[in-house]
C-alpha cells in the first residue's frame, strides 16, 4: 500500500475494512500467476483491466485505419476529377494513371474501401473497441468483483478479436484486394468467388475474420453476463447496479443471442461458396454463362444477416448510452433522472431490437403486408428511446453541471442521438423508404445515430475513466477542442447528406457524372469531404493527447477525482490485480446519491443512516 | 484459481459461475440452430423442394446418442456415490457411443447419397447435410471434453472432490444438450421433409 504511507487511511478505506468482507483473496499468494512476468502482465494477461486497455488500443488502431479509408473514398466523392497521382506511393496499383499521367482511384478499390470502412468501424471499433473495452474495465470494478468469472476465457476473447483483425489486415494486401461487396456481404457478390475481384480470396479472409470475431464476442459476452449475475459483491442487488452495468449486461445478452444467427448465415454461405450448394443463389449469369445454382434465395441470407444486424446496432449504442448516463449524472452532480425507467427502456429496446430486422429489407422484395408489422415495431422503439432522452435532459436540468471533456461528449451524444433518431422515424416507414432507401439519407441517419453518437459515448468514457486506466488525466483543453471541433465537424459532414438523400442520390456510387440531376451537389460533396478531413485531423489530436497522457499526463493524486459514488473509485490509484487491496467493499445504497442530505455525493459503500431510504427504492 | 476463491464466498449464489456460463453457451448454440430451423422452414415454403425419406440409419444414430447420454449420466451418479469401477466403465461406454454416433452420422450421409440425394441436388438435401454436419461438429467438441475427462479419470487417483464434480457436471450438461439438440433436429428433419 504505497500511497497509504503518505495519506492516512481515508474514511472509505476504513469503511471497506470494517464493513467489507474478506474473501481470502490475498491469503494464497502462490505468486501472482496472472502477472508474474512481462508477457503475462502486458501480453497474455488475464487481468480484466489490462484486457480492457488492449481492446481500447486495438480499437483505436482500427479506428484510424477505418477513418483513413473513409478519407480516401471521400476524396473520390468530393474531388472526382482531381489528380490522385500523389496517393500512388501509398496505394500503389489502386491508383490508375492515364496517358497524361493523371491518377484516379480504381473503382474496385473504392468499393473495397467502402466495404472495409463499414466492417471495421461496426465490428472492430464500435463493438470490440467500445463494449469490449468498457465491459472489461467496468463490470468487475463496478459490481465489486476481483475479476471476470473466467479470466482465461476473457483473455481468449481478446486474442480471438486480435486474430480476426490480423486476418482482415492481411486481406488488405491481397493482389485482388479485400472484399468489396458491402459490409453486409449479401450474396451473390459474397457467394460466388468469380462475381467480383474482391469476392475471391478477399471474401474468404473476410469470412474467416468475422467467424473469429463472432467467437470473440461470444466468449466475452458469456463472461460479462456470468460476472454480472454471479459475482456481484454483497449488497449489490440488481437495482443497485449503475446504468453502465445494466447496459453492458443487456448488450452481452443481445450478442449471445444474435451473433450465432449470423454464424448460421455464414455457415450456409460457406456451403454455397465452397461446396456449390444453392441456399442463397438462384439462376445467375456471370460473363454470359448460366450457373447451375438453382432454387436458393438471397433474401434468406438477408433475413439471417439482419436478425443479427439489427440487434448489432443496439450492441453498439447501448454501452454508449450506459456510459453517457453515468457521466451525465456524475458531472451534473444530480441523481440520474428516472433510474428504473432507464433500466426498463434498455430492456424494452433490447427486446424490440429482435423484432424489427426486416426494416432493413423493405425494398428487397419482402411482402409489403409483413413490412407493416416491422414498421409498427420499429416506430415503437422511439418510445423507450425518447424516455431515455427525456431522462438525460431532465438529469441535466437544474444541475450544477461541470463541463469537462467527458461531460461535453456525453451532452454531445444526446444531441447526436436526437438528430439521428428523428430521421429513423422517416426511415422506419416502408412507404417513405421507397424514396429514401439506399440514399445518402440512410448514410446520414446511421452515421449520426450509431456512428458519431457511439463514438461520442466512447470518448466520454475514455475521458472519464482514463485516470482509472492509466493513473493520469488526459489534457482537458485539448479534450474540449476535440469536442467542439468534432461536434461542429460531424454535423457539417452528415447534415448536408440528408438533402442529398432526399434528392435521391444513391449511396455507394463511385461517380455521379452520368447523372445530370446529381451534378448540382458537386460543391456540397466537396464541402463534406473538407469537413471529413477536418474531423479526422481532430481525432489525430485525440490520439496524440491519449498517448501523451499515458506517460506525461497530469498525475492522479486522489482516488476519486470526479467525486463519483460508484465502486471503481474506491480502489487504489494504481489498481493491482484483484482490484481491492484488502476486503471487498459491501454496498449499501444505489449508485446515484448526488446532492443528497447536503452532501455532494455519497459513496455506495456508505451505510444508510437511520431512517434513510435507499434512493433506488422509490 | 483466484476467480474460484472469489466465488466460494458467495454463499447466496445457487449456481456456480462456470456452470452458468455453460448454460449460456448452450443458449447461444440453440440460437444458431433456431436460425437454421427458420431458414429451413422458410426455404421449404418457397417451393422447388425435393421430398425424400430420411434414411433409417439416422434413427439408429439418434438412439446411439440417447444411449450415450444415459450412460454418461449413470457414470456421473456412480462417481458421486464413489463407485469407481462403474464410473469408469460407464464413462468409457458413453465415450464409445459418442464416437459411434459421429460414425453413424457419416454413414447417414453416405446412405443419403445412395438414395440419390447427394450434395447439390436440392436445398432440401443440402439442409440435412449442413444441419447434421454443424451438429456433428458440436458433438466432436463434446467428445474432446469427454476424452480429457477419461484421461483424468484413469490417470488420477480416484477421489470425489467438488472441483472434479463440477467439471464432470459441465461436460455432462453440454453432452445432454447436444443429445437433446439432435433429437429435436431429427424430429424436424423427419416431420418437416
Amino acid at each position: 500500500m504505497a500511497h497509504a504511507a503518505n495519506n492516512p487511511m481515508s474514511e472509505e478505506d476504513i469503511l471497506i475494512k470494517e464493513q467489507g468482507y474478506d474473501d481470502h483473496f490475498h491469503d494464497h499468494h502462490h505468486g501472482d500467476k496472472y502477472q508474474s512476468n512481462f508477457i503475462t502482465t502486458y501480453v497474455f494477461s488475464q487481468d480484466h483491466k489490462i484486457i480492457a486497455r488492449q481492446f481500447l488500443i486495438t480499437g483505436m488502431i482500427w479506428a484510424i485505419i477505418g477513418g483513413l479509408m473513409s478519407l480516401v473514398f471521400r476524396l473520390q466523392l468530393g474531388f472526382p476529377e482531381e489528380n490522385m497521382a500523389w496517393l500512388k506511393p501509398i496505394l500503389g496499383r489502386w491508383i490508375t494513371l492515364n496517358e497524361a499521367g493523371l491518377g484516379s482511384i480504381a473503382p474496385e478499390f473504392y468499393y473495397a474501401m467502402v466495404t472495409m470502412h463499414g466492417t471495421i468501424i461496426v465490428f472492430f471499433v464500435l463493438t470490440a473497441g467500445l463494449s469490449g473495452t468498457f465491459s472489461n474495465l467496468l463490470i468487475p470494478l463496478q459490481v465489486g468483483a476481483r475479476d471476470m468469472a473466467s479470466p482465461f476465457l476473457n483473455m481468449l476473447s481478446y486474442w480471438f478479436f486480435f486474430l480476426a483483425g490480423v486476418v482482415m489486415f492481411i486481406s488488405l494486401f491481397l493482389s485482388t484486394g479485400p472484399f468489396s461487396g458491402g459490409w453486409t456481404a449479401y450474396p451473390p457478390l459474397s457467394a460466388l468467388p468469380q462475381a467480383s475481384t474482391g469476392s475471391g480470396a478477399g471474401m474468404t479472409l473476410w469470412l474467416i475474420s468475422l467467424v473469429l470475431f463472432v467467437v470473440s464476442v461470444l466468449l466475452g459476452g458469456i463472461n460479462y453476463v456470468t460476472t454480472v449475475l454471479n459475482l456481484r459483491t454483497k449488497g449489490m442487488t440488481m437495482w443497485r447496479m449503475p446504468l453502465t452495468i445494466w447496459a453492458f449486461f443487456v448488450t452481452a445478452i443481445l450478442g449471445i443471442l444474435s451473433f450465432p444467427v449470423l454464424a448460421s448465415g455464414f455457415f450456409l454461405l460457406v456451403f454455397d461458396r465452397g461446396l456449390g450448394t444453392s441456399f442463397f443463389l438462384n439462376e445467375i449469369y456471370i460473363g454470359g454463362q448460366a450457373l447451375d445454382h438453382v432454387g436458393g434465395s438471397p433474401v434468406l441470407y438477408q433475413h439471417l444477416f439482419w436478425f443479427l444486424g439489427h440487434p448489432e446496432v443496439y450492441i453498439i449504442i447501448l454501452p454508449a448510452m450506459g456510459l453517457v448516463s453515468e457521466v451525465l449524472s456524475v458531472h451534473a452532480r444530480k441523481p440520474i433522472f428516472g433510474y428504473k425507467a432507464m433500466v426498463y427502456s434498455i430492456l424494452a429496446i433490447a427486446f424490440l431490437s429482435f423484432i424489427v430486422w426486416a426494416h432493413h429489407m423493405f425494398m428487397s422484395g419482402v411482402n409489403p403486408f409483413i413490412s407493416n408489422f416491422f414498421v409498427v415495431f420499429t416506430l415503437i422503439i422511439a418510445v423507450p428511446s425518447a424516455v431515455k432522452v427525456f431522462n438525460w435532459i431532465a438529469t441535466l436540468y437544474g444541475g450544477n453541471v461541470r463541463f469537462t471533456a467527458a461531460s461535453l461528449f456525453a451532452i454531445g451524444f444526446v444531441s447526436m442521438f436526437i438528430s439521428g433518431g428523428l430521421t429513423g422515424i422517416f426511415l422506419g416507414n416502408s412507404a417513405i423508404d421507397i424514396q429514401l432507401h439506399d440514399t445518402y439519407f440512410v448514410v446520414a441517419h446511421f452515421h449520426i445515430v450509431m456512428g458519431i453518437a457511439a463514438f461520442f459515448g466512447m470518448f466520454a468514457g475514455v475521458y472519464q475513466w482514463f485516470p482509472k486506466m492509466f493513473g493520469r488525466f488526459m489534457n482537458e483543453s485539448l479534450g474540449r477542442i476535440h469536442f467542439w471541433g468534432t461536434l461542429v465537424g460531424a454535423y457539417a459532414i452528415f447534415w448536408p447528406m440528408h438533402y442529398l438523400g432526399m434528392a435521391g442520390v444513391p449511396r455507394r456510387y463511385y461517380k455521379f457524372d452520368v447523372f445530370e440531376s446529381f451534378g448540382q451537389f458537386a460543391t456540397m460533396n466537396k464541402f463534406i469531404t473538407i469537413a471529413a478531413i477536418f474531423v479526422f485531423a481532430l481525432q489525430v489530436l485525440f490520439v496524440i493527447n491519449f498517448f501523451y497522457s499515458i506517460w506525461k499526463g497530469k498525475k492522479m493524486t486522489t482516488k476519486n477525482p470526479w467525486g463519483a459514488s460508484t465502486l471503481e473509485w474506491t480502489t487504489p490509484i494504481n489498481t493491482g490485480h484483484g482490484n481491492w487491496e484488502g476486503n471487498i467493499p459491501t454496498v449499501h445504497r444505489w449508485p446515484y446519491d448526488y446532492g443528497k442530505d447536503g452532501k455532494e455525493f455519497i459513496s455506495q459503500i456508505q451505510p444508510l443512516s437511520e431512517g434513510e431510504k435507499d434512493g433506488g427504492d422509490h | 484459481m483466484n476467480a474460484m476463491a472469489v466465488n466460494q464466498e458467495y454463499k447466496r449464489n445457487k449456481i456456480h459461475p462456470q456452470k452458468f456460463a455453460t448454460w449460456l453457451a448452450c443458449a447461444s448454440i440453440t440460437m444458431m440452430f433456431t436460425a437454421l430451423t427458420s431458414a429451413y422452414i422458410v426455404r421449404q415454403a418457397g417451393g422447388n423442394w425435393l421430398e425424400f425419406r430420411l434414411p433409417g440409419i439416422f434413427l439408429a444414430s439418434t438412439m446411439t446418442i440417447v444411449a450415450s447420454s444415459i450412460a454418461l449420466h449413470g457414470s456421473f451418479l456412480a462417481y458421486k456415490k464413489g463407485k469407481e469401477q462403474l464410473y469408469k466403465m460407464l464413462l468409457l461406454l458413453g465415450l464409445a457411443l459418442g464416437f459411434a454416433f459421429v460414425i453413424t452420422q457419416y454413414q447417414g450421409w453416405v446412405a443419403l447419397q445412395n438414395i440419390g440425394v447427394p450434395l447439390k441436388t436440392n436445398p432440401s438435401g443440402d439442409f440435412v447435410y449442413a444441419i447434421s454436419g454443424l451438429h456433428a461438429a458440436h458433438v466432436l467438441g463434446g467428445i474432446v471434453a469427454l476424452i480429457i475427462g477419461a484421461i483424468r479419470a484413469f490417470s488420477m487417483p480416484f477421489k470425489v472432490t467438488e472441483r472434479r464434480k463440477l467439471r464432470q457436471e459441465m461436460t455432462l450438461t453440454y453432452w445432454h444438450f447436444v443429445d437433446l439438440l439432435w433429437v429435436y433436429l431429427f424430429a424436424l428433419l423427419t416431420l418437416y421433409s
